[in-house]
Formats: structure tokens, C-alpha cells, sequence
């Protein structure tokens, strides 16, 4: 098929690329310094941060590494793994909930729910911090995944109710004729159904709790407690006269999310979005 | 929503549940969703009175609002409320750029996923990464002024972040640089969803890129655009610590240029042992976002329909 072409539609399409690699350029090109730069010199990094490196070195990795990242990432891993189970459980009985039962005040409790979903952290900081200390849980993960769990309940149930509540009641009707109970339904029915929202809302809350900064700086204090961004955010107070390793460190943080990222970049974009898409 | 449409809409409740007796009444609801609630009124109500309770006293008395005519009084703090205004200048920017680039993604064909993944990727990187890379980048003898003077554009070049003039547009703009990619998979998911027919019609009638788009596109767009608005709005009031705290190593200088109201909480609770006050100003902060909120809702009372509307 011969495809007419404008003069005109062919210089459009010409820019749009122009437009769109000078776009990704933009996006990319940090990412591009972080990475040659992780494998410099600090003089080479210096005098040409935009070349590819002369005689790549892996010493910035190693001296990044032996500054506690391994440590930082399993307390990372456990605060995330301890708070995504916990908000996933909750939001799966609650979305359930909120879709199967009609009750009075449901909406209006709903809806309350979805508005916390933009309370600012540091608004809640003070007097979480102080109910920690009295505890004597300030430097505990449990009050920071209990936290975690709390502020990431409100967009899960949000999003779980929303697709709870669009599960034909034919198939549910079908299951009650049968005597199942409402845990039955809710297990052999609804759960198997809703694969790709629950890997969506997970992958969400994955990242939302790995990347959170504010609540773990001002909760673990001691330092063979700190996560992953708690600890890069010294690294560069700490380092600040070896930008190598520095980013040899923000490499290796980056580089769990990028290969998440490449796998399942649908549900990072799906679930990243669904307020929004759903708000038309 | 009254009792005359909850007949009508979809989802599994009401014909079910005229016809099966097996099913447990409504009270069995709160069995499901009483864990989650107890979670949330820790998290929320309980730390909301609190803090509410707190910013009317000093050291255990009932001090009334001389918490608020302290904060409110205090130049620091309406420095830190400025600049949070002045960073609302990034949401029109946002949103330029973002519809732009969904404009000019949803016309492409090759490479349109590829593209897309690309654009959006900076939106899941940490805040702490990209403001130490991009922190590193902008600096007086950083990349990006070594690639201004390699290409003759030194005049251009600026200490980005030591000027106190110009910190706070840096920061704006790293902000802008993390959130587009956000705005444009948002506005180009709804471009891909508007039906192709009236397009097709204008191009038949000669009409070009500027005018089709601002005629057709642009008008379909208003919920979309108006909900990433006032998401971008709430980031820049009160989402932004992260990278003031990062890229200013927790100072938010150089000075004061680049005090945000959350740093200012955040300074006056940890650092200065002034809890009070930082709650009368968490509680200013709240009540802004609230604001904010009350928009967010009236956008998204469809959305909210759709769950809660039954």
C-alpha cells in the first residue's frame, strides 16, 4: 500500500521525533551520569562528567557497598515486605466489604477514606512520633510499617472496592445459591479474579513504602536501622569529595526498581494512574 | 445517592440480596473492614486530634491561639508559605508539558510504548535519588554548567543551587523534571479514548495540528487536565520536603531560599524542640491541603460514584 505522505505531515512527524528524543534525552540523561559516573574516577568525573569512562573501575561499587548498603537494603526489604503484606490484607477484607454489604453511612465512610489518601505525612509526624516514644518504639519497625500500613490503606481499599464492586453479581448470586459462605465467595471466587488489581495495587505500595523518605529518617534514629533512603540521604554529606561513589550507591539503589520497572512497567503505569484515569 | 437509583446501578448488592436469606446482614461489613479501620483511625483521627489538641498548648496548658500568632507572625514560616505558593508556578508548566508531549506520543506510532516508558520512567525513581544525581548535576562546577560552556553557552550557566535567587526555580524545575512523565501517561490515556470520527472530519476540512487540537482535544480534556491540576497543586504545598531536605542537605538554603512549610514543621519539631509550634503549623499546612482536597473531591465525585454510589 502506497502511503500518501504530505510535505507537510512528513516535517510534522519529523519534529515529533525531534521532539520526543530531545524528551527522552531529558529523561535519561542523569541517569547516563549516574552510571559512567559510578565507574570514574573523582578527578575524571570532574574534568569530563559527559564521557564514557576511560578505564572503568569498580572501586566507587566496593567502597559504596562497605558503607552499609547491604545492611540498608535487607532493613528496606523487611519494612516493605512487613508493610505491603500488612496494607494488602487489610484493603482485600475492607475493599470486600465495602462492595458486598450495603449499609448505612457506607458512602460517606468511603469517602472519607479516599480524601486521607492526601493528608501530607509530615501533618501526622509529630504526634505519631510522640505515641512512638512513650512506647519506646522509636528506632522499631514495627511502628513505622504500622504507620506505612495506615497511610497506604486508604488508596488500596479505594482502589480494591472499585473493582470488588464490578464483579458481576451473577457469578457471587451463583455461589450463595450454593449454600458458600461470604469467606467462601471471597476466596474461591472473588481472590482468583482479581490477579492483575492486587499485583497492580502491590507493586504501588512496593514502591511507595521502598522510596519513603520523611517517616524513616524521623523514626529510625539508629543507624544499623536505617533504610535504603535514609542512608544515600547522608551519602552525599558524607562523600561529597567522592561523587564516584556516591553514585556507585544510587546506582545499586536504582537498580532493583529499574529492572521491576522493565518487567512490569504495565502495572507500574496502571496502578500509578488509576486515580486519575478513573477520575474522567 | 437516594433509594430510587441504588435499584439501578450495577455491582453485586441489592437484587442478591432480595432474593437469598443466606446472606449475612450488613453488620457482617464491619467484621471485614473493622482491621483496616482501626489502622486508619490510629493513623488519621487519632494523630489528627493530637495534633490539633497540641497546637492550643504550651508545655501541658491551654495556651488558645497563641500558637497560630507565633507561627503566623513568624517571618521564617510566611517565607516557607511563599515559597510553597511560589512552587504552585511548576503546575501550569506540568501541565503545558505533559499535554504536549501525550499530544505528540498519542500521533506517534513507531516507538509509541518505547516512548511512553521512557517518559514515564523518572516518576518511580525515589525523590532522594534523583535530587543527589540531579543535585550533583546542577552544582557551580557540575555537568550541566561544564556542558553549557563546552557549547559556547557559559552565559547561561549559573550556580543553580547556591544562588539564592535562582535555588528555588532549580528546585521547581527537578520537581517538573520527576512529575511530567505522570501528567503525560495521564492526558495520554485519555486522548487514546476519545473517539477518532471528529478528527478525521477536521482533517478532511484542512484543519492543522494547532487547530484540531485546540478545538477537539483541549475541550475533552478538562476533567483530566483540572484532576492533575490540583494533584500537582496538593505536591507542591505540601508533598515537596524530600527534595528540599535532600538537595539542601536538610537546610533548605542557601538562607532561607528554599524553606518549604513541611521543612519548616519538620525544623521546628526535631531540631528546635518546639513541638507546639510545629503542630499550630502542621495544623495551617492541614487545613491548606484540606482546601485543596475539597477541589480533589469535586473533581472526583464521579470516579467516587462509581465506587461508593451504589
Amino acid at each position: 500500500m502506497a502511503k500518501v505522505t504530505s510535505p507537510m505531515g512528513r516535517a510534522g512527524s519529523a519534529s515529533r521525533y525531534v521532539i520526543l528524543v530531545a524528551c527522552t534525552l531529558g529523561a535519561l540523561l542523569p541517569g547516563y551520569i549516574m552510571l559512567t559516573g559510578a565507574f570514574k574516577t573523582q578527578s575524571e568525573f570532574l574534568s569530563s562528567p559527559w564521557s564514557l569512562p576511560a578505564n572503568p573501575t569498580f572501586k566507587a561499587f566496593t567502597e559504596s557497598w562497605s558503607a552499609g548498603l547491604p545492611s540498608w537494603f535487607i532493613n528496606t526489604i523487611l519494612v516493605t515486605a512487613g508493610a505491603v503484606i500488612g496494607v494488602m490484607v487489610l484493603s482485600a477484607l475492607a475493599g470486600w466489604g465495602f462492595a458486598y454489604w450495603q449499609f448505612k453511612g457506607r458512602e460517606t465512610l468511603l469517602g472519607v477514606i479516599v480524601s486521607l489518601m492526601v493528608v501530607p505525612p509530615v501533618v501526622l509526624l509529630i504526634p505519631l512520633f510522640q505515641f512512638g516514644a512513650q512506647l519506646g518504639w522509636i528506632s522499631t519497625f514495627r511502628i513505622l510499617i504500622l504507620i506505612y500500613v495506615g497511610l497506604m490503606l486508604p488508596f488500596s481499599i479505594y482502589l480494591l472496592a472499585n473493582f470488588f464492586s464490578a464483579i458481576p453479581h451473577s457469578l457471587l448470586e451463583a455461589a450463595q445459591i450454593d449454600g458458600a459462605s461470604t469467606g467462601a465467595i471471597f476466596r474461591r471466587i472473588v481472590l482468583p479474579l482479581s490477579g492483575p488489581p492486587i499485583a497492580t495495587l502491590a507493586v504501588v505500595n512496593i514502591l511507595w513504602a521502598w522510596n519513603e523518605l520523611l517517616l524513616a529518617l524521623v523514626f529510625l534514629q539508629d543507624p544499623e536501622k536505617h533504610t535504603l533512603m535514609v542512608g544515600i540521604a547522608g551519602f552525599r554529606g558524607r562523600y561529597s569529595l567522592d561523587i564516584p561513589t556516591v553514585m556507585a550507591g544510587l546506582t545499586l539503589v536504582t537498580l532493583p526498581l529499574v529492572i521491576a520497572y522493565l518487567v512490569g512497567q504495565r502495572f507500574f503505569i496502571q496502578g500509578l494512574t488509576a486515580g486519575g484515569i478513573k477520575g474522567e | 445517592m437516594t433509594d430510587a437509583t441504588a435499584t439501578t446501578t450495577r455491582g453485586p448488592a441489592p437484587s442478591g440480596s432480595r432474593r437469598s436469606s443466606r446472606r449475612p446482614g450488613p453488620w457482617h461489613a464491619a467484621l471485614w473492614i473493622g482491621p483496616a479501620a482501626i489502622a486508619i483511625v490510629f493513623v488519621f483521627a487519632y494523630a489528627i486530634y493530637q495534633l490539633v489538641v497540641q497546637s492550643f498548648k504550651y508545655k501541658g496548658a491551654w495556651t488558645g491561639w497563641d500558637n497560630f500568632r507565633i507561627v503566623l507572625t513568624d517571618p521564617l514560616f510566611l517565607t516557607a508559605l511563599k515559597h510553597n505558593m511560589e512552587l504552585l508556578l511548576c503546575v501550569p508548566v506540568l501541565i503545558a508539558i505533559a499535554l504536549l508531549l501525550a499530544i505528540v506520543l498519542s500521533e506517534t506510532i513507531r516507538g509509541h510504548t518505547f516512548f511512553r516508558g521512557v517518559l514515564f520512567f523518572p516518576y518511580i525513581l525515589p525523590v532522594t535519588v534523583v535530587g543527589v544525581v540531579l543535585g550533583q548535576l546542577l552544582t557551580l562546577n557540575g555537568p550541566v554548567n561544564t556542558a553549557l560552556n563546552g557549547v559556547g553557552l557559559g552565559k547561561l550557566a549559573a550556580d543553580w543551587l547556591g544562588d539564592p535567587n535562582i535555588a528555588l526555580w532549580t528546585m521547581g524545575a527537578v520537581i517538573v523534571w520527576k512529575e511530567v512523565g505522570f501528567g503525560i501517561v495521564l492526558f495520554l490515556a485519555r486522548i487514546l479514548s476519545l473517539p477518532t470520527e471528529t478528527y478525521e472530519a477536521a482533517s478532511l476540512d484542512g484543519a492543522g495540528f494547532w487547530r484540531k487540537h485546540w478545538s477537539i482535544t483541549l475541550p475533552q480534556m478538562t476533567g483530566v487536565i483540572a484532576f492533575y491540576a490540583v494533584t500537582e497543586a496538593i505536591v507542591m504545598v505540601s508533598w515537596v520536603f524530600n527534595y528540599v531536605y535532600i538537595m539542601t542537605n536538610g537546610q533548605g538554603g542557601p538562607g532561607d531560599s528554599t524553606v518549604v512549610t513541611e521543612l519548616y514543621i519538620y525544623r521546628m519539631a526535631f531540631q528546635n524542640q518546639q513541638i507546639e509550634l510545629a503542630a499550630a503549623a502542621a495544623v495551617i499546612l492541614f487545613l491548606i491541603t484540606l482546601l485543596l482536597v475539597i477541589i480533589f473531591f469535586r473533581l472526583q465525585r464521579k470516579s467516587l460514584l462509581a465506587v461508593v454510589g451504589e
